[in-house]
């Protein structure tokens, strides 16, 4: 069930790269990341590639798959025909280190601009009481493997290389309201979601859904959400006026 | 964090891949389709706004109610007889009231995420490059209205009911009228599509962050949160659904469409 | 931060290597105390294997059961190790486990929940009541996530005070290292490199904290990743230090054996928790008919009884496919030697039969995904194909249960890497739990001989010139391709040092690890020193040699089958084996020796905590004899 595969891998350190051009046995079950390590052990040992788990559970292994970023482990050869020549390249979004390998610390400065959990003073370790339905929409976006993918596909960063001191990308958005609908968190999101972390450069169109390989509904059920608290906060005459007469503010 | 050596590489730069997309799936195609799918309906509302034959007893032309002007709508196409726009108005009826459910369709979620991509361009598909030099989001004026979104969910629920009496009116007294029960399917389509909506979810229940503590409004979320799965889908439906019915009645009550259960 | 030779210098109070969940809690731990702290990973942070834990983390917090408490936990521990584990270290851990799983949900962590809002607790193999902390079968990937947010806002908290994030913590992703510095008997520092560019980094500081995780890359049909290539293991080797318990590997009883590329991959404990069953190509629940002598009263001996157990637990014995992982991976293995395996070499497992299709997919989503994915099987409608997979190996440094101190002087050990808690075989859901326990402990021990410390030990620059140029040699080698002396090792080792062992077997692994250890001397490696994958290999295989040999040399002394070790020339578990540990170290660098020690007898508290009957099965006459006077006196 073997056959020889055409496959075009961007090999370059730094920006400056190009393709380069591989033919390689594949078998029956394989995915795309086992092909990668065939080059490897073959032909280009010193071919960059980043993986762990090989199970889609880390979220290493993010490239570009025929110009779609795919988890290269989670990619089977069977979803593509014989004779078709397969492109694989590094994430397009972040800067490239060596072939397939890229560096993501926009993505680690980024979380850490967000600040932590904050429980009220005063719950001590033990003492928590959550109801499962209370936990359930913050535990989808724990599901989060950080495989960067759909950063790297948002336009607003990747066609934008100058947004990318203001936004903080869907997993960072995600990750606010992640605490924001955490039933402890006292801290406040959602100023901070628009303000520091460009919540408004946002407009949803849902290309980190359909990169998500947790299948996590990161726009209907993060983004959309936060945006409509933001408004609850700052665009919301009612809620406004509602405030300013009951006070029923902070 | 990765990257903190001094002397890392010498050039952090992303890969110089010289074209738009290495995508090799017709991406093209979705955008297209949908781009022809919203202009047929901003032509046909264009002309249903010029066109006056919008009711035939007991149907009144969605586009048309309620029909709130004293001179140019019908008396049976009045709302309970009620018309608060004075014999002043001799233009269109539709255009007193179609902002309000194409401003809820405009600034929809979905309808964002359809036009950014098909008609702006911004992006036209994942991973295809869009063919603007500067991108702001929706974080200044005009873009920074579409937050009013909910007011046109409020209008939206007003109209919708208003469509669904329109449709039991015209089935109580044309039970096997065709165009009775187009106008049911109308009116339950759009109340769908007007349910699924983000807005709607976040105000049953999704500002909450103790479910536990409101059941009632936690079971609605529930219930909105399936529909709102399907926001998309009802979109389209409710969109050729309220078309196709307009036209419907148009056609009747110019006489083109005759047959006795019409 | 100067350089000197290419090789950049930080000056730490606490370096801890390796960034899952013992490393994680280590360096908290430490840094909480005021110390300056380095966290070293090979990989990207947050990527660590823990991620790939699923079950849960095994604390008794009593919340499902309140009869749960350390004492059964600790029960259950030994039981599971089969008497040989480090008795003070699985007290420890029975007893700190519930508030290592209380403080990460204060740092964050969402655990699924009981119907009173508490943490909700699963059941597992070994474990006598629901015992495992979990998030659906995600647990792993939880507890990374929560440790790693924890590290963030740490710097933040510092970026607060001085004005910088990494003033007190920081993390040195991507960057591997090849040795650890003495001065005199004492660690001094450690010595690296950086994956992205191939420059070295030295670390100066006074205490060193492992946590590297397992071996499992020296074998074929592994669980484990890349990583695991024992690096942990052998720096402590090389730093003078000693590993025990090396011959007791764990076999997870259930990895995919399909397709090729994915064998060995992970299915969780929790699917038989579910109530996932086992059969062999007649359909038969074979398990039932592999319940050893010991666990005979403990486990249901009809299937009716076992399914009944799943919602009555008090008034059944539970299924026997929740036996201990060894006795599990072993029936699977005979039943496949026996010509009764499934088309791909395994055994069937099925959930398909005996839960709704909803709530498979609401109980096992990963699973569900991954065999979607990966297999193109839909678990809710067919049986998986899975068959046993190396998974954890219970030996490593031998430390001190309390501080996680090694026989080296500023070497501390925690996770997977340390030896003496899981005994000779692991219960599932016991290592999330050891990692947090055992990672606090070391992160407190390091601090705590910090302190103690009158001067701070100096890293001499010859050991630092002897490292570079070790690092280097490869590269300016052409000779053989390492994958394939990797690839040897890992056949090897699978074939020969696997589930089951023979004299002659191990005598012929260690003869051909001989051989590759003169192999590994002469690879090269082609290209840059920026990212390249096969010189980082190259360095790599001298750990994993060394390490396979520990693993050959003490299976070949132990002469029992016991928990993670199986002999087939000595099928029965010996009394006379029961203390004896074997330890493992290097005087030269290259070659190993194993000597037998006695760990001393468990403490008079903590044994009669166990009926008679049972240690009866366990310990020698002699031992009887003692503990019957113990009894009587308490």
């Amino acid at each position: 069930m073997s056959y020889k595969a055409k496959f075009k891998v961007w090999r370059g350190e730094g920006g400056e790269g190009r393709l380069e051009d591989f033919t390689v046995e594949v078998n029956e079950g394989e995915v795309v990341l086992d092909i990668i390590h065939r080059l490897q052990a073959t032909q280009a040992p010193d071919l960059a590639v980043r993986w762990n788990c090989k199970a889609g559970k880390c979220g290493s292994c993010s490239m570009e798959i025929n110009g779609k970023p795919r988890l290269g482990c989670m990619t089977r050869m069977s979803t593509f025909s014989e004779d078709e020549t397969i492109t694989v390249t590094p994430m397009r979004t972040f800067p490239v280190i060596k072939d397939l390998v890229t560096d993501v610390s926009y993505n680690y400065q980024k979380a850490r601009e967000v600040p932590s959990f904050t429980p009220p003073s005063g719950v001590r370790p033990g003492e928590y009481r959550m109801k499962q339905v209370d936990v359930e929409r913050s535990q989808e976006f724990r599901k989060c493997i950080e495989c960067f993918m759909c950063n790297n596909v948002c336009h607003v960063i990747r066609d934008h290389e100058e947004n990318k001191t203001n936004f903080s990308g869907p997993r960072f958005l995600m990750r606010i309201a992640e605490l924001d609908m955490h039933p402890y968190d006292v801290a406040d999101r959602q100023e901070a979601a628009q303000q520091e972390h460009g919540l408004g450069y946002c407009n949803i169109t849902k290309c980190c859904t359909e990169v998500c390989p947790e299948h996590i509904k990161i726009t209907d059920n993060a983004l959309i959400p936060m945006k409509e608290r933001v408004v609850d906060r700052k665009y919301d005459p009612l809620v406004w006026l509602g405030n300013k007469i009951f006070r029923r503010g902070k | 964090m990765t990257q903190t050596t001094p002397d890392a590489p010498v050039r952090r730069q992303r890969a110089q891949v010289k074209v738009r997309t290495l995508r090799t799936d017709r991406w093209w195609l979705t955008p297209f389709v949908t781009f022809l799918g919203l202009s047929s309906f901003l032509v046909y509302g264009v002309w249903a706004i010029i066109d006056n034959s919008i009711f035939v007893d007991p149907y009144i032309a969605p586009f048309a109610s309620p029909c709130l002007a004293a001179v140019t709508c019908p008396e049976g196409a009045q709302l309970f007889g009620w018309a608060p726009i004075g014999d002043w108005y001799a233009l269109s009826p539709g255009l007193l009231i179609l902002a309000l459910p194409g401003g809820f369709r405009l600034t929809c979620y979905y309808y964002r995420k359809s036009y950014y991509r098909s008609f702006w361009l911004s992006p036209p598909a994942c991973a295809v490059q869009e063919p603007h030099g500067k991108y702001t989001g929706e974080r200044r004026f005009p873009l920074i209205m579409q937050n009013v979104h909910r007011y046109f969910f409020y209008a939206a629920i007003v109209i919708g009911l208003i469509l669904a009496y329109d449709a039991v009116l015209a089935l109580v007294h044309k039970p096997a009228g065709l165009g009775s029960w187009i106008l049911i399917l109308n009116a339950v389509l759009i109340n769908a599509y007007t349910l699924s909506c983000h807005s709607c979810r976040h105000i049953v229940a999704g500002r909450l962050n103790h479910f536990s503590r409101h059941p009632l409004r936690y079971r609605a979320w529930g219930f909105v949160s399936k529909l709102n799965a399907k926001h998309q889908p009802l979109a389209w439906a409710s969109m050729f659904s309220v078309m196709g019915a307009d036209l419907y009645v148009r056609l009747v009550a110019k006489g083109i469409i005759n047959f006795p259960y019409a | 931060m100067e350089n000197t030779h290419n090789t950049e210098r930080h000056e730490y109070d606490v370096v801890v290597i390796g960034a899952g969940g013992a490393g994680l809690r280590a360096a908290i731990e430490a840094r909480q105390q005021g110390k300056r702290t380095a966290i070293v990973c090979k990989s990207l942070f947050g990527k660590a294997h823990t991620v790939m834990a699923e079950g849960g983390a095994a604390a008794a917090m009593g919340n499902v059961n309140p009869d749960d408490n350390w004492m059964v936990h600790f029960r259950d521990t030994m039981r599971g190790g089969k008497f040989l584990n480090n008795w003070r270290m699985a007290e420890l851990h029975a007893k700190e486990a519930p508030d290592r799983v209380w403080e990460l949900e204060a740092w964050g962590a969402l655990f699924d929940r009981t119907k009173d809002g508490k943490i909700s607790q699963r059941n597992f193999g070994g474990h006598e009541y629901p015992r495992l902390a979990h998030v659906g079968d995600r647990t792993g990937l939880e507890l990374i996530r929560t440790l790693q947010q924890r590290v963030v806002a740490l710097q933040q908290e510092d970026y607060e005070t001085h004005g910088d994030y990494e003033a007190y913590i920081k993390v040195f992703a991507e960057c591997t290292v090849t040795r650890l510095l003495k001065d005199g008997d004492a660690i001094s520092g450690a010595f690296g490199y950086w994956r992205e560019t191939g420059n070295f980094v030295l670390f100066d500081a006074p205490a060193v904290v492992l946590a590297t995780g397992g071996i499992g890359k020296s074998y074929v049909v592994t669980s484990n990743s890349w990583e695991y290539t024992g690096d942990g293991h052998a720096l402590a080797l090389l730093a003078g230090a000693n590993l025990i318990n090396m011959e007791f590997i764990q076999f997870h009883p259930t990895g995919m054996v399909w397709p090729p590329s994915v064998r060995g991959i992970l299915v969780t404990e929790s699917v038989r928790g579910d109530g996932g069953v086992l059969r062999n190509s007649e359909g038969r629940r074979f398990m039932f008919d592999y319940i050893p002598d010991v666990f005979k009263d403990k486990y249901a001996t009809t299937e009716e009884e076992g399914d009944r157990w799943y919602t009555d637990q008090a008034n059944n014995r539970r299924p026997p496919e929740l036996l201990p992982r060894d006795e599990v991976a072993r029936a699977i293995n005979a039943e496949v030697k026996a010509g009764r395996g499934s088309p791909q070499g395994g055994v069937f497992l099925d959930v398909s039969t005996r839960l709704p299709a909803e709530e498979i997919k609401k109980r096992l989503p990963s699973m569900h995904h991954q065999f979607k994915e990966l297999a193109d099987v839909d678990i809710t409608a067919e049986p998986m194909q899975v068959g046993p997979t190396c998974h954890y190996i219970m030996g490593g440094v031998e430390v001190d249960a309390d501080t996680g101190a090694a026989a080296v002087p500023g070497l501390f050990a925690a996770g997977e890497v340390s030896g003496g808690m899981h005994g000779s075989n692991r219960l599932g859901g016991n290592s999330l739990s050891d990692l947090l326990v055992f990672g606090r402990r070391a992160g407190a021990g390091a601090a705590e001989y910090i302190d103690s410390l009158a001067s701070r030990p100096k890293v001499l620059p010859e050991q630092v010139e002897f490292a570079r140029e070790e690092a280097l040699a490869p590269l300016g080698r052409s000779g053989e391709n390492p994958y394939e002396v990797h690839h040897e090792l890992q056949r090897t080792m699978n074939d020969l040092v696997g589930i089951i062992r023979k004299a002659e077997e191990v005598s012929e692994a260690l003869e051909v690890v001989e051989k590759l250890k003169e192999r590994v001397r002469l690879v090269g490696a082609a290209g840059s020193r920026i990212y390249n994958p096969g010189w980082h290999l190259a360095i790599d295989l001298r750990n994993m040699v060394l390490v396979s040999e520990c693993v050959a040399r003490a299976a070949l002394m132990r002469e029992e089958s016991r928990g993670g070790h199986t002999r087939d020339d000595f099928p029965g578990m010996d009394p006379e084996w029961r203390r004896k540990l074997l330890v493992c170290s290097t005087e030269d660098g290259s070659s190993v020796k194993v000597r037998v020690r006695v760990q001393p007898p468990m403490r008079d508290d903590l044994i009669t905590l166990f009926d008679r009957d049972e240690l009866k099965k366990y310990l020698t006459d002699e031992e009887m004899a003692e503990f019957d006077g113990i009894a009587k006196k308490s």
